[in-house]
């Protein structure tokens, strides 16, 4: 089952928790993975723990002209993209009243508009093929919002509407289209959190614990191989039963 | 019948999978020939490919018709 083999997939933000959980399962699963992100050391240092079938191209999302290059440079060097993980994402958190039009603009930007460039720029060799995975890293706060967060959840929310519209159009040629939902997941993002906020949300979570970047590269995995064939524009939550949608 | 038309007519033919004798200069792809817009957009990546030119988006929204692909492909191939 989840046989990757002879498949290209191209994770973005694979330098952060998720992102290399996610390079690591679908590698495992015999993939040749294209890992993109900021940090260039990171991601050698994820090429040499992986091993063969692994490119490196890295990719500062927050500048259009990077996208773009992205798309041209991840098809130089591994051709057709099958699988593409739009995985990168910001957060600039501010309560609404006090937030900038930057931060507004730049988690709109990189969370959702990049998702959109990437996907229309790698769909066309997937048409071609009759065969295609777009899996989006969305977020529980995309659903049920969040205080503080009203630019990354309304760029989430988004993920999930373009995902589901991306879907009708090309399923008829063998494309899918899912999005990952994850709850809190350890990551050096839900780091920032202190104990006390940790704890309050732990009680929060029927599972009684976090989730791991792992159990989300499990989901992305399934959407990814062809066993999710039959299963588009919907989005799968991760999160522990903290809120089941 | 220029190279160019035949060209593009078989590649008509071939993709929307339909009888070569409904393939006229004036049909549209989409009134006559059956295809959706998700079919326009392939044709065109068919022409791109099989003519090695780009057609950018805006000039891909007007070729509607089979005569539309050649005119284009002819001014700029």
């Amino acid at each position: 089952m989840f046989n990757l083999e002879g498949k290209k997939a191209l994770i973005t933000g694979a330098t952060g928790g998720i992102g290399a959980a996610i390079a690591r399962a679908l590698h495992s699963a015999g993939a040749e993975v294209i890992i993109s992100g900021t940090r260039a050391a990171k991601l050698e240092e994820l090429k040499n723990e992986l091993g063969d079938r692994v490119h490196v191209v890295p990719a500062n999302l927050s500048e259009r002209e990077s996208v773009d290059a992205l798309i041209k440079d991840a098809q130089a060097v591994a051709g057709t993209i099958d699988i593409l993980v739009n995985n990168a994402g910001i957060t600039r958190d501010n309560l609404a009243m006090r937030m900038k039009e930057d931060e507004w603009d730049s988690v709109m930007q990189v969370n959702l508009e990049t998702a959109f460039r990437l996907s229309k720029g790698l769909m066309r060799g997937m048409m071609k093929s009759r065969w295609g995975r777009i899996v989006n890293i969305t977020s529980i706060v995309g659903v049920t919002g969040n205080p503080g967060q009203a630019n990354y959840a309304a760029s989430k929310a988004g993920m999930i509407g373009m995902s589901k519209s991306l879907a009708q159009e090309v399923a008829s040629r063998g494309l899918t289209v899912n999005c990952v939902a994850p709850g809190f997941i350890v990551t050096p993002m839900t780091d920032e959190l202190n104990d006390d906020q940790k704890a309050a949300i732990t009680t929060n979570i029927p599972s009684g614990k976090l989730g791991t970047p792992e159990d989300i590269a499990a989901a992305v995995l399934y959407l990814a191989s062809d066993e999710g064939g039959y299963v588009t524009g919907q989005t799968l939550h991760v999160n522990g039963g903290m809120a089941m949608i | 019948m220029s190279d160019i038309a035949e060209k593009v007519k078989k590649i008509v033919v071939e993709h929307l999978g339909v009888d070569e004798d409904k393939v006229t200069e004036t049909a549209s792809f989409i009134d006559d020939l059956g295809a959706d817009s998700l079919d326009t957009v392939e044709l065109v990546m068919a022409f791109e490919e099989e003519f090695g030119i780009e057609i950018p988006d805006d000039a891909a929204e007007k070729i509607q018709t089979v005569k539309d692909a050649i005119d284009f492909i002819s001014a700029n191939s």
